[in-house]
């Protein structure tokens, strides 16, 4: 590869070194050798024997010249390779300030913790502020039914409700089944099987029914709300609102913070629904419980209580999930990526919420024994 | 400065007859253009125009509908070794930079190397990388910067740096001046001029900035109609008789733009 590439010193003038050759990048492994082996005292370096010299092989010279503690005035060029020299010179000179180096790795590890948990506490404060704000703006849109939001309202309802339902459903019912023969595999050592039954529709009416709606609208409407108005925001659409005199607030989180209000209980009450029918279905084609049995057994257990203790938490997780998702949308500044991260955050934040409302309410029925 | 022959030996890039549709809607229909070696060519034309298409064309980032594309003596086609070849001696800067926003700024410029000069240490890579950074006017600080952390006209200038990388030959720019302001834009314009001139690059530059046009451009070429409607020295194109042609170079701005180059020129 290297053709001709030389750099030695003149037999006649020992301290006149004579550079040739093709001093360019794609030698320049080479070069680095040939210019690591250089050493010595010297008084000239004559590159002007240099076919061709690019902005790498022109470093590299300049580095041979500081090996042999040369100025950059003491190496001869050729007429054409003179202004690029003079460019990488001058652009050399500059190099005095050094790179700033990045901290030691456990002080950026250390660091990455605090700011996680102070931006866990900011998030916090910031979302019971937006909660706040989103109750005072409601307030006082309720009673100028001017400012509702009908047509975006029901738009919303329908995306987040109506299109959800089969998914909904399907997992509903799906878990429902699996319930079931959990439940059955523990129950028939016992031989109560019956008692299925009544696991079934506990576990739906105080838990699954709303828990399995509210995590999947977290994957699915949160997201949507964060990628709704962080584009909208990365747009610069927000700003001209306000410039507008619009409220941002009335006119994008309210109507989907109601649509969600409104749509989680009538989701999670299909959603429990379709537990009991994939409980059923196991129940009648697996365990051999007749359906009228099945049915029986489950009017006995079923009480306004229980579907109350269940149902009083879906507003509270249709509220978490529209407002982290909005608020996460707020949140977006300017790039795409940060779209991106704003919803992966939305995503990650309400399903956690929502497990921990979740297992706190349980606590506290549990003790309060409703 | 350039010889304006049509010998093989001083053009760089060669277009004939190109043609690029999209759907029904025609872009480009029987392109004709010449780049000469070392020159700096500046492409012009309304906006849908088709310029960042003609740029893409050249560059083999998409396939036209026919016509011939000849880059550096090789011609432009799918396959994949020529544009290989063809990459390691020709340079691009995006319009924002195009920066890859997982990397730093030295990583960036990082990136060619390490593609092509596999066999280059870790040492060396870094410290020409360096180089190319401080050639374009960065400090040292923007090597450890990723680029959401720069400005505007910093990440211009990086991406400069990353297209440098590799002492091309052939130089394409998208907008260079776009989104900065005066001051920032008369910088690069200079900066342009100065390194084109020491590495010996020949450029394409698409703009939309009269005075990049005047300032640094040494021929001018003009896209209308699906075609390149004029191309040649600045005095060539302006006496071209065709609407769009008058109206971009006679024009209120065109005017303080001529001021300002002759103003300099005379200072």
């Amino acid at each position: 590869m290297s053709e001709g590439l030389q750099f030695n010193r003149d037999s006649e003038q020992p301290e006149r070194l004579v550079a040739s050759g093709d001093w360019r990048l794609d030698h320049a492994s080479n070069l680095e050798r040939i210019v690591a082996g250089v050493s010595g005292e010297a008084r000239v370096v004559d590159a002007s024997g240099i076919e061709y010299l690019d902005a790498a092989g022109a470093f590299l010279l300049l580095r041979a010249a500081r090996r042999l503690s040369l100025e950059p005035g003491d190496i001869e060029l050729r007429d054409e390779h003179r202004p690029l020299f003079d460019v990488i010179v001058s652009a050399l000179e500059g190099e005095g300030e050094r790179e700033t180096e990045p901290p030691p790795l456990w002080r950026e590890w250390l660091g990455g913790i605090g700011l996680v948990v102070t931006g866990a506490g900011g998030n916090f404060r910031l979302l019971v502020g937006f909660l706040g704000l989103a109750l005072s703006r409601w307030a006082t849109t309720l009673f100028r039914p001017s400012q509702w939001r009908v047509t975006a309202t029901v738009f919303h309802m329908q995306q987040t409700g109506l299109n959800a339902l089969p998914l909904t459903a399907l997992l509903a019912f799906l878990v429902g089944a699996v319930v079931a023969y959990l439940g059955a595999t523990v129950l028939r050592d016992f031989g109560a099987e019956l008692f299925v039954v009544d696991l079934i529709t506990y576990a739906f009416l105080r838990e699954f029914g709303v828990l399995l709606t509210a995590i999947l609208l977290a994957g699915r409407t949160a997201s949507a709300f964060t990628a709704q108005i962080g584009t909208m925001k990365s747009r610069e659409e927000i700003d001209a609102m306000r410039t507008l005199g619009l409220d941002p607030v009335v006119l994008l989180v309210l109507p989907r913070l109601l649509a969600l209000l409104v749509m989680l209980p009538i989701l999670a009450l299909l959603a429990t629904v379709a537990g009991f029918l994939g409980g059923l279905a196991v129940s009648v084609l697996a365990l051999g419980i007749e359906p009228n049995m099945f049915l029986t057994r489950m009017q006995e257990a079923v009480t306004l209580q229980h579907y109350l203790v269940g149902l009083v938490k879906a507003p509270l997780f249709a509220a978490t999930i529209a407002l982290i998702g909005c608020l996460e949308g707020f949140k977006v500044a300017g790039t795409a990526q940060s779209v991106g991260e704003h919803t992966t955050s939305a995503v990650v934040q309400s399903i956690t919420l929502v497990i921990v409302i979740d297992a706190l309410a349980a606590i506290f029925f549990m003790e309060m024994g409703w | 400065m350039v010889k304006v022959t049509d010998s093989d030996e001083d053009i760089a890039i060669r277009v004939r007859g190109l043609v690029n549709r999209f759907g029904t809607q025609t872009v480009h229909q029987g392109l004709d253009l010449d780049v000469y070696r070392g020159e700096i060519l500046g492409v012009v034309g309304g906006s849908g125009s088709g310029k960042s298409v003609l740029m893409r064309a050249i560059l083999g980032l998409l396939e036209p509908q026919g016509g011939m594309i000849e880059v550096l003596g090789r011609q432009v086609d799918g396959s994949g070794q020529s544009l290989q070849a063809l990459r390691r001696r020709t340079g691009v800067l995006f319009q924002d930079g195009a920066l890859f926003s997982s990397l730093t700024v030295r990583e960036n410029v990082e990136v060619p190397i390490r593609t092509h000069h596999p066999e280059i240490g870790d040492e060396l890579r870094c410290e020409l990388a360096r180089l190319r950074i401080l050639l374009t006017g960065l400090n040292l600080d923007a090597c450890g910067k990723y680029p959401a952390e720069l400005s505007g006209g910093m990440r211009k200038r990086a991406g400069l740096a990353r297209a440098l990388a590799l002492d091309p030959e052939l130089l394409f720019l998208d907008e260079p001046t776009a989104g900065l302001d005066p001051i920032g834009a008369a910088a690069f314009d200079e900066l342009l001029r100065t390194l084109a001139d020491a590495l010996g690059l020949t450029v394409f530059l698409i703009t939309h900035d009269l005075d990049t046009l005047y300032g640094i451009c040494d021929r001018i070429a003009v896209i209308g109609d699906q075609r390149i409607l004029v191309s040649g020295r600045r005095d060539v194109v302006e006496a071209f008789d065709h609407p769009w042609v008058r109206d971009y170079f006679h024009g209120p701005r065109a005017r303080q733009a001529k001021q300002a180059q002759q103003a300099q020129e005379n200072y």
